[in-house]
């Protein structure tokens, strides 16, 4: 979450930050008003990837309370249990879809950014 | 009434250099700073609207201290009242041209100046466009609107017409005259170009190596010895006096009135109060006593 952030900031011309403070904004305002508003599309591969990286998670759920059973389970650990078992089709099944959903994710990010929803929302 | 000091060591490409300015501006003048690149001109702007930290220094505007080291004074850019004109504009892209100057009125700010500063540059059809739809000599003048929302009592502008073709130039020389004489401001102008200094200011500061090496009307700097590359100046006529074989043309030019003689054909071509083209190249005609008699 934090790099793409951080990228997106760094790549703003500093002046845009010089003509807000010149304009008598605080850095706050200019902060929400001026700089997260351009970059939007940093923000939002910043939201995604953190998203995409978590779904997967595995290693922090199984330490801490991420499988009591029948009340919460992760996709990652359900695929690690039908495996444990030899459940192997379930495993698989469970594998392509948190496949499908990761992918399917992270196309609507590129094409965001890529300008392709613009013809739509203009 | 301005009055500045600053000194500031700054790095350039070629090592250090030392920008060390004092002057004193008086209200409602405009004024040039020309010079090298390198030369400090932008730094000294930046000072003045208070992005720059100087080592030491002292500005006084109309009685407020803007920045004083010595008492350890130094009021942020929000506090300065400074009306900033960026090189690259600096327009907010996720705004509408309204959206930007409405972003730049003070908290409880009559709106009605935006709507105003709409009119007075001619932004009415883009007003509900983004920047980024704009061309250079639009951005421009959204920049120079924008940066008179708050009513500034001093208005910088850092090369704000570079970028722009000669047409372009001259039509928005004539935008910031009449901004800076309708708002009565007190405007420095970053200018390469002599020919605009010498259509705009009222006094040029020549910065070199951080220091200004001279302040003199642009015409008397520029156009003594003339210039070895023509330059083309827009003037307006003021009057036409009629001598025996032509007439005198009396012009203003900035703040400056220049005569220059027309033959009877082309004098009565103008009338007073149209602008008229002039080209200035340099011509120096010389008579000398001669030593040898043919």
């Amino acid at each position: 979450m934090v790099h793409p952030i951080q990228a997106g900031l760094s790549n703003l011309p500093p002046s845009l930050r010089e003509a807000a403070y010149v304009l008598g904004k605080s850095p706050r305002t200019t902060l929400f008003r001026v700089l997260l508003p351009n970059i939007k599309p940093s923000l939002l591969t910043g939201i995604v990837l953190a998203f995409a990286h978590t779904i997967g998670e595995f290693g922090v759920v199984l330490m801490i309370g991420g499988n009591i059973p029948g009340q919460t389970k992760v996709a990652a650990i359900a695929v690690y249990d039908a495996v444990e078992s030899m459940n192997y089709p379930v495993a698989n099944t469970y594998s392509l879809v948190l496949f499908a959903l990761t992918f399917v994710i992270l196309l609507l990010v590129y094409l965001s950014n890529g300008g392709y929803f613009k013809s739509w929302w203009p | 009434m301005m009055d500045i000091f600053v000194e500031k060591t700054l790095r350039a490409p070629g090592g250090e250099l030392t920008l060390r300015v004092k002057e004193h501006l008086p209200a409602h003048q405009l004024v040039g700073l020309f010079g090298k690149s390198g030369a400090g001109k932008t730094s000294l702007l930046r000072t003045l609207a208070g992005l720059l930290q100087p080592e030491a220094g002292k500005i006084v505007v109309d009685g407020a201290t803007w920045l004083y080291t010595a008492a350890g004074i130094n009021r942020p850019p929000q506090e300065r009242q400074v009306g900033l004109v960026f090189q690259d504009y600096a327009l907010f892209p996720n705004m509408t041209v309204r959206e930007n100057l409405a972003f730049a009125l003070a908290r409880g700010q009559d709106p009605r100046i935006v709507t105003d500063l709409v009119e007075l540059c001619e932004l009415g059809n883009l007003q509900h466009q983004r920047p980024t739809h704009l061309s250079g000599g639009q951005q421009q003048r959204v920049a120079l609107a924008r940066a008179l929302v708050q009513r500034p009592r001093l208005l910088l502008l850092d090369e704000p017409l570079s970028a722009l073709d000669l047409e372009m130039r001259q039509k928005l020389q004539q935008y910031l005259l009449r901004v800076h004489r309708e708002y009565q401001l007190t405007t420095i102008l970053i200018s390469h170009d002599p020919a605009e200094l010498c259509q705009l200011v009222d006094t040029v500061w020549v910065l070199a190596d951080g220091k200004i090496i001279a302040r003199e009307r642009p015409l008397v700097y520029f156009a003594t010895p003339p210039p070895a590359v023509p330059w083309q100046l827009k003037g307006k006529i003021v009057t036409l006096v009629p001598q025996q074989n032509g007439a005198l043309v009396v012009m203003q030019l900035g703040d400056e009135q220049v005569q220059v003689w027309a033959n009877p054909a082309l004098a009565a071509t103008f009338t007073p109060g149209e602008w008229v083209d002039i080209h200035l190249e340099a011509q120096h005609i010389q008579l000398k006593k001669t030593d040898h008699q043919p």
